[in-house]
């Protein structure tokens, strides 16, 4: 190996590919994403797509990315960028201003002609002059034409060869991170497997680029990043939407149950349904109903009739199965909501993530109308807590409510495969009655939910429906004294899946003044952002809550201990109003963003940072 | 079907609740003609689940001694499909009236129809919204004065016949409350077809609507202004079988037979089974006076069966996936070992 000019060593670093949204960067940052991690290194990606189809090309609007944050103790895909591929000026200019200071910049120059600069808004021919980008380390690569002339002799229409060149683009981030690329070339084999000119093309073109690294060194930075020390066992890439539908394959498994979802497609939860319709050879049932109030109906029918009835949506979806989720809570059937929450209110930004369907979550229909709502917090807990929604749902006889976001849904993470016992069964309340006798809303004394019978069960043929019960026999009630402990009734059992959900946690420093308190996908800057704080030297605490309704039962005990309490989440705070609707006498403060973005970790400092010093 | 056995085996499918439509309303005679059916069809108690939405009709579940679910306004059908294909064993009847399958429930109704889920559905239809006291539906005449059109409605009705065979639907039959025992044979050809069945019953509001289907039910002329169509019988009507039905052209015709020596044969012979809808819609939609309205079973054809379907598709998958588990899916494909 020859003399580098510049080594880098970090413990984390995050890479981003952009480039035209037919330039293949979603499979690039996958790739790479899988070698890194399978190097050894934590990984969490997050993908950044145009809200069109086919937006204009080579125009901003049109820039696709993927951005991959790797190394040791990774929690989120990165505030900045270290290493940026742009593929074309509009690519460049997309990013420019969310590089990290003295970072790496790979053009494709090829495609910084006039034409290209002009769509991107470029008013000069020169970008690096113009957007000041003097102090970064630029490597120029022909990506293009070198693609091109490793392929000329091969058969190929240039259309395919351009295809191809996302690839050298990989094969020079895999030179500039000593990773190998046997793992791509073993895709492209098996991908492009009857297509032989077009498997070699894309084996060359990735040879290319990396071979490029080699020959041009003295001029690009490589990178020495620390791994981490993962556990023995099996691991894979996993992204939010992938974990929620693995998570019901689970509990379907663990309940020996029958997985049903009832479905209708919408952004961004579509990948959900996507998932277990392809799940036949496990047995799953998937409907893609006509809409979303089908989709849900669906799932309760079949919950009725003994399955685990499952639905998945976004935001408006769940407005439009508000109806039916009374229906599940006055019936007390099993039933789970996956509600991908994206940018509202209406339409709002399909694409863009937002914690703003909480209150909808908890009050989103007409009559006292409780149910369990839960928050998945990283990508790969999706798998978890959508496990975890299942098991109460069943056990309980609850509908529950799982809220993740667009940012969990198409993040991903490193997942280590669960080994044998490392979920619990899941026990369905399978009744004890005497047939003939039974009677549809005797409830168990411990949880105070009623038993679950399935239609085919002789002796127990019973009806139940939207019409309030008589609490003793189940037949329809309109006594309006019944109905108020009915009411209670309804409210205790969803209080009591308290007595079965794990206490909240506090982390960073639990001595200090100062909490910081947040609720589903936000944990990753969040925690990232308190390690850092106290690392440099301050004293703040931090709590996620995944489980809101109910609250941990030692939430009181924790957040009163705390002289503030920030709390921070995506929306205007709706979770602060449910915190201070339960204990009201403590002193909050809020941090709240509506942006269709993350947090980042530097604007959570600064204020973490001014809210210590006004403490003091 | 003389079963000795059949009059206890009907009361066994009565549950213990109070009927409580307003004496006089067609439903009753309907719920008697299921229970009869079921008996005769020798179903078991726990095997049916009768499923449905909201309205008068949909109060139908608590009087069954059966499974039931009373959902909510419109979505039987759909709440109807998912329990059916989680569980494909169960006979699974949905009661519905034209308010809850034509407007609020439209669109499930005819999804459920497009795909052929093995659904039983009643449609009661009395072309009135009974339980919220006396507004049009859907299935309201053209000008109809209620309390919400006191000026007659503006709309066209729906026909449910049409809806269902426009939908792509395999089985519609109509029958009326007056006439139970054609009800009970109805429902127990619409029990047996496979697929989604659509009996239209046209039902009467005593107390918003009395008499809407009058003309259709008037003692001496019923005769001469339905129809009881038969799968391969000729289309032959009238108190005295004198009238018959022919194409003419590419329109349907009444015939007088005997007149410009017409005779029996030839008259169009009913073929339920025909996969061509067009004259099954052209029969559904005949309406008095310019026609006999018919009753019977109309369209009754063979087609693929959703949650049949379902459950072949996964037997396939089964049979060749190397995926038997959760554990197999999770360690296949991009998976790499800490060793």
């Amino acid at each position: 190996m020859q003399r580098r000019s510049k080594i880098i060593d970090a413990d984390r670093i995050a890479v981003r590919f952009s480039g035209d949204s037919g330039d293949g960067m979603q499979l690039t940052g996958s790739l790479f994403s899988l070698t890194t991690a399978a190097f050894g290194n934590d990984i969490s990606t997050f993908p950044d797509f145009p809200a069109d189809i086919r937006a204009p090309q080579g125009t901003i609007s049109g820039v696709s990315g993927f951005q991959v944050h790797f190394g040791k103790g990774v929690c989120t895909p990165g505030d900045l960028t270290d290493v940026l591929v742009a593929m074309n000026p509009a690519a460049l200019k997309a990013n420019v201003n969310y590089m990290s200071p003295g970072g790496t910049i790979i053009m494709d120059v090829d495609n910084f002609d006039k034409k290209n600069l002009e769509k991107a808004g470029y008013l000069t021919n020169d970008p690096i002059i113009e957007d000041k980008l003097q102090g970064f380390n630029i490597v120029k690569a022909p990506i293009t034409s070198l693609s091109q002339e490793c392929t000329k002799d091969l058969k190929l229409d240039r259309k395919s060869i351009l295809r191809s060149k996302n690839m050298y683009a990989l094969g020079l981030i895999n030179w500039m991170f000593n990773r190998p690329i046997d793992y791509t070339r073993k895709y492209i084999r098996h991908k492009f497997s009857h297509k032989p000119d077009v498997m070699e093309a894309n084996l060359r073109i990735l040879e290319t680029g990396f071979n490029y690294g080699n020959i041009i060194q003295a001029g690009t930075p490589s990178y020495h990043i620390t791994t981490s020390e993962p556990q023995k066992g099996f691991y894979r890439n996993l992204s939010g939407n992938k974990a929620v539908a693995w998570g019901f394959l689970l509990a379907a498994d663990k309940s020996g149950l029958q997985l049903f979802l009832g479905s209708y497609p919408i952004t961004p939860s579509t990948e959900i349904l996507q998932e277990l319709a392809g799940r036949k050879d496990l047995g799953v049932k998937v409907f893609q109903a006509e809409d979303e109030i089908a989709a849900i109906s669906s799932a309760i029918g079949a919950s009725y009739a003994g399955a685990l009835g499952i639905t998945n949506t976004s935001g408006p979806g769940l407005s439009l199965k508000s109806e039916a989720l009374g229906l599940a809570v006055m019936a007390e059937v099993p039933l789970v909501v996956v509600n991908v929450q994206r940018g509202g209110p209406s339409t709002g930004l399909p694409t863009k993530t937002e914690q703003s369907d909480l209150m909808q979550a908890l009050y989103g229909r007409n009559g006292e109308s409780p149910l369990v709502v839960m928050a998945a917090s990283t990508p790969v807990n999706c798998f978890d807590y959508a496990f975890y929604a299942s098991k109460i749902a069943l056990e309980h006889m609850i509908p529950v409510i799982l809220l993740t976001d667009s940012f969990l849904a198409n993040g991903s993470q490193q997942w280590k495969v669960p080994e044998e016992g490392d979920f619990p069964t899941i026990d369905i309340p399978r009744s004890q009655q005497e047939p003939g006798k039974f009677l549809p809303y005797l409830r168990n004394p411990e949880k105070l939910n009623r038993d679950w019978v399935r239609p085919g069960m002789e002796g127990y043929e019973h009806r139940i429906g939207s019409l309030e019960k008589d609490a003793d026999t189940g037949a329809v009630s309109h006594d309006g004294p019944n109905h108020e402990i009915m009411v209670k009734l309804r409210q205790e059992k969803l209080n009591r899946v308290a007595n079965f959900i794990p206490p909240l946690s506090v982390e960073g420093n639990p001595g200090a003044e100062v909490l910081v308190v947040g609720w589903g996908s936000t944990y990753g800057h969040l925690h990232t952002a308190i390690e850092e704080l106290n690392t440099e030297g301050n004293e703040i605490a931090f709590a996620i809550f995944n489980y809101i309704n109910p609250l941990p039962k030692n939430t009181e005990d924790i957040l009163k201990k705390y002289k503030t309490i920030i709390v921070c989440e995506l929306n205007m705070g709706q979770f602060a109003t449910w915190l201070r609707n339960h204990f009201p006498k403590l002193n909050y403060i809020q941090y709240n963003k509506v942006q269709g973005l993350p947090f980042t970790i530097k604007e959570l400092k600064e204020f973490f940072k001014k809210s210590l010093e006004e403490q003091r | 079907m003389n079963n000795p056995h059949t009059i206890i085996q009907k009361e066994e499918f009565k549950s213990s609740q109070n009927v409580r439509w307003c004496p006089g309303c067609g439903d009753h005679a309907i719920l008697n003609s299921v229970q009869k059916a079921m008996a005769e069809l020798n179903l078991k108690r726990e095997e049916v689940v009768v499923v449905s939405g909201i309205g008068c009709s949909s109060r139908f579940t608590y009087y069954m001694n059966t499974f039931g679910f009373h959902t909510i306004h419109g979505r039987g059908s759909a709440i109807a499909s998912g329990v059916k294909i989680a569980n494909p064993d169960l006979k699974v009847w949905q009661i519905t009236g034209d308010g809850d399958a034509l407007a609020i429930g439209g669109n499930h109704f005819i999804h459920t129809i497009r795909r052929n889920i093995d659904l039983n559905i009643i449609l009661f239809n009395n072309q009135i919204y009974g339980l919220t006291k006396g507004q049009f539906s859907p299935t309201s005449r053209r000008g109809f004065i209620s309390k919400t059109s006191p000026f007659g409605t503006i709309e066209h009705p729906f026909r449910p016949g049409e809806l269902a065979i426009g939908a792509r639907g395999n089985f519609f039959a109509r029958s009326m409350d007056r006439k139970p025992n054609l009800c009970t044979e109805i429902f127990k050809e619409a029990a047996q077809h496979k697929g989604t069945s659509i009996v239209e019953v046209l039902q009467n509001c005593v107390i918003y609507n009395d008499k809407t289907h009058e003309e259709l039910t008037h003692k001496e002329e019923k005769h001469d202004r339905t129809i009881i169509l038969k799968h391969g019988e000729p289309m032959i009507f009238g108190k005295n079988r004198d009238k018959g039905l022919i194409l003419d052209g590419m329109q349907l015709k009444v015939v007088k037979i005997g007149e410009n020596g017409l005779t029996e044969s030839d008259l169009l012979v009913h073929d339920a089974e025909c996969q061509d809808s067009t004259l099954h819609l052209k029969l559904a939609n005949m309406e008095y006076p310019e026609f006999p309205v018919a009753l019977g079973v109309i369209r009754k054809v063979k087609a693929p069966v959703y949650d049949q379907e379902v459950i072949n598709q996964i037997e396939r998958l089964q049979s060749t996936s190397t995926i038997k588990t959760f554990r197999d899916l999770a360690i296949e494909g991009d998976v790499w070992e800490v060793e």
